[in-house]
């Protein structure tokens, strides 16, 4: 993904932002614990308007951060969705207030395993208390409280950040005026938890992991987190993509080596994916937010029923999934939809074609934008919002100019 | 083809927008890119869904900000609960279902009321063809061959009529169109509308 142009002019981004939650009124996880104060690491884009009724929350995936449309401060590189936020872009800045919130258990500025547990003064490692998404998203509304917003116009993310979405609109209906879960599903499926479980065990299979306390030992365990990406990383293409861009292709060599560097291009791309990974993430981190994505289940929630989660909902929701994500199948999405149409909710549905698997969602992919765009188009004119430039008239040349027609 | 935002509606779409009263809440079956729930939407306020089985329509549809879901009048209706829409609309998409009985009874256990257009087998140019010719009739209301046609259950506008009767559907009203989808003119029985109308479109609704 090449992405040249700054995302937006910085005086739209307002990076960095912090606040300190719960220090009154702990957060109560699902596990029972207690947890406060704790500490929220977010961005904001765009303003909010008088009315409050132009915020969007953009919730991130597994590995994702609140670095939305910002270079990463790590790795320098672009924000996650820098292509899609920006004035005039699908989230458009000179529209809507932007709010990404790294999740909890994270390890780019919200409270996680790696900080240190005020009790003790040591980082908290493996005693952090096991998260779930309804933890994530209960410390989001936390955020959205704090920022003085009501209801949010959208809550919209991809992967684990649709399951945040879902989460949203089952917790808090009517302060979600609509969602927009994007490749992901209401439970995390068998296949999906055996691959995660692939990655803990690398990670804890690692003699530098130290049973987790790492930290205090100063040791990193980089080879079983490069590991866990690695194998993870294959999970977010196709088998397609990976043909189309690498196929059998040897690796700065003409034949192969006979031993077990890496001959081909795609162990090559794999092994950096993995050591470029270890640079911004904690193991611990990829630990408990997995862990959190397994423990995902709307349907159990709501006594085996996933319609029972959305009854009476009145938020408008946009289910969209891609032809090639084999991780988050586009099953895994009509079943939300087949949900909602049994509470008669007002949903949207898309599949979009696409060869770039389960990251397609992070990609450039017109159809997918246009969607998008088109989708929060119509729930402003439902919200009272006005319209972008040109309004409706703007969208027309867009969908004329696609490939389709 | 088709105008979104300030075009004409096909006419025989135009037709069925006339029936459906405004403010209510509508899911049109086979919706294509969705140009009729755009007019509803536009100039009856209507709270409208709909369902499409082609991607490109899906696409297109939901990128005019329109709720559309991809899916198939054969295996998504059952999912809607009973009395969940005012109107049920399935325009010229019934003989392209797998089981258009089981697609008519959802329609009108989830819709108040249903409205349907379908081609008519048994119009006199249709049954001319088959008996002067001898094989399968192509025309303008059914224009592919016999063997890339994706409507696998034509009915005569009788057949139809049949099928309520044994549904216990009332018929409301029902209207014969010419190939273009305008009004004929003619007298209210079923023999000649059976063979004069190139379309029949009906207005339906469960009894009691």
């Amino acid at each position: 993904m090449t992405v040249s142009e700054p995302a937006l002019p910085a005086s739209s981004a307002t990076p960095d932002l912090k606040v300190e939650l719960g220090r009154d009124r702990p957060i109560r996880l699902d596990c029972g614990v207690e947890l406060g104060p704790i500490t929220v690491a977010y961005q904001t884009y765009g303003r909010l308007n008088a009315d409050k009724s132009n915020a969007i929350l953009i919730c991130h995936a597994l590995t994702g951060d609140h670095y939305v449309a910002d270079p990463h401060p790590i790795t320098g590189k672009p924000g996650w969705w820098s292509e899609l936020v920006g004035p005039g872009r699908v989230f458009d800045t000179d529209r809507y207030f932007l709010i990404c919130s790294n999740v909890l258990g994270g390890c780019m500025g919200t409270t996680g395993p790696a900080d240190v547990n005020p009790a003790t003064g040591q980082p908290w490692g493996l005693s952090f208390p096991v998260i779930t998404i309804g933890d994530m998203v209960q410390v989001q509304a936390r955020l959205v409280d704090y920022l003085g917003i009501g209801q949010l116009f959208c809550v919209v993310g991809g992967s684990m950040g649709g399951m945040q979405v879902l989460e949203w609109a089952q917790n808090y209906p009517d302060r979600v005026f609509s969602a927009i879960p994007i490749a992901a599903a209401a439970r995390h499926s068998a296949q999906n938890i055996a691959f995660h479980e692939v990655g803990r065990q690398a990670i804890v299979a690692d003699p530098d992991w130290c049973d987790g306390n790492y930290l205090l030992e100063g040791k990193r365990p980089h080879r079983g987190l490069a590991v866990a990406r690695m194998a993870a990383h294959i999970t977010y293409l196709s088998e397609p993509a990976l043909h189309q861009k690498f196929g059998r292709n040897l690796q700065n060599r003409d034949t192969v080596a006979y031993g077990f560097d890496a001959d081909f291009q795609v162990e090559s791309y794999l092994r950096h994916q993995g050591s470029t990974f270890v640079d911004r993430f904690d193991a611990n981190s990829y630990l408990y937010i997995t862990r959190a994505m397994d423990y995902f289940d709307l349907a159990a929630e709501n006594g085996g029923t996933l319609a029972n989660a959305f009854r009476g909902t009145r938020t408008r929701f946009c289910v969209i999934s891609f032809t090639s994500d084999w991780l988050f199948p586009t099953s895994e999405s009509r079943a939300v939809v087949q949900a909602l149409n049994a509470v008669a909710a007002n949903v949207s549905f898309v599949e979009i074609k696409s060869d770039k698997g389960h990251d397609a969602f992070l990609l450039d992919e017109p159809e997918f934008h246009a969607a998008l765009t088109g989708f929060l188009e119509g729930a402003a004119a439902h919200r009272g919002l006005p319209p972008g430039k040109g309004g409706a008239a703007m969208m027309m040349p867009r969908r004329s100019g696609g490939a389709r027609e | 083809m088709m105008m979104m935002s300030n075009g004409n509606l096909r006419v025989d779409l135009r037709l069925i927008a006339d029936m459906v009263e405004p403010g209510s809440r509508v899911l049109d079956v086979g919706c294509g890119e969705g140009a009729l729930l755009d007019w509803l939407g536009r100039t009856k306020n209507v709270d409208g869904r709909g369902i499409e089985l082609s991607m490109a329509g899906v696409s297109a549809a939901v990128s005019h900000g329109l709720s559309v879901i991809q899916g198939d009048a054969d295996t998504d209706l059952k999912d809607y609960p009973s009395g969940a829409f005012d109107y049920v609309i399935l325009s010229q998409t019934l003989q392209a279902t797998y089981e258009p009985k089981t697609v008519l009874a959802n329609m009108l256990r989830i819709g108040r009321r249903a409205i349907v257009s379908f081609p008519n087998f048994g119009h006199w140019r249709v049954r001319t063809h088959l008996l002067l010719r001898g094989s399968m009739p192509v025309t303008d209301t059914m224009a592919y061959e016999w063997y890339d046609t994706p409507n696998i259950h034509f009915c005569t506008i009788r057949d139809f009529l049949t099928l309520c009767r044994g549904l216990g559907i009332t018929v409301d009203k029902s209207i014969a169109l010419d190939r273009e989808g305008k009004v004929l003119p003619l007298p209210n029985c079923e023999g000649i509308a059976n063979l004069f109308a190139d379309q029949g479109l009906f207005v339906l609704s469960r009894k009691g």
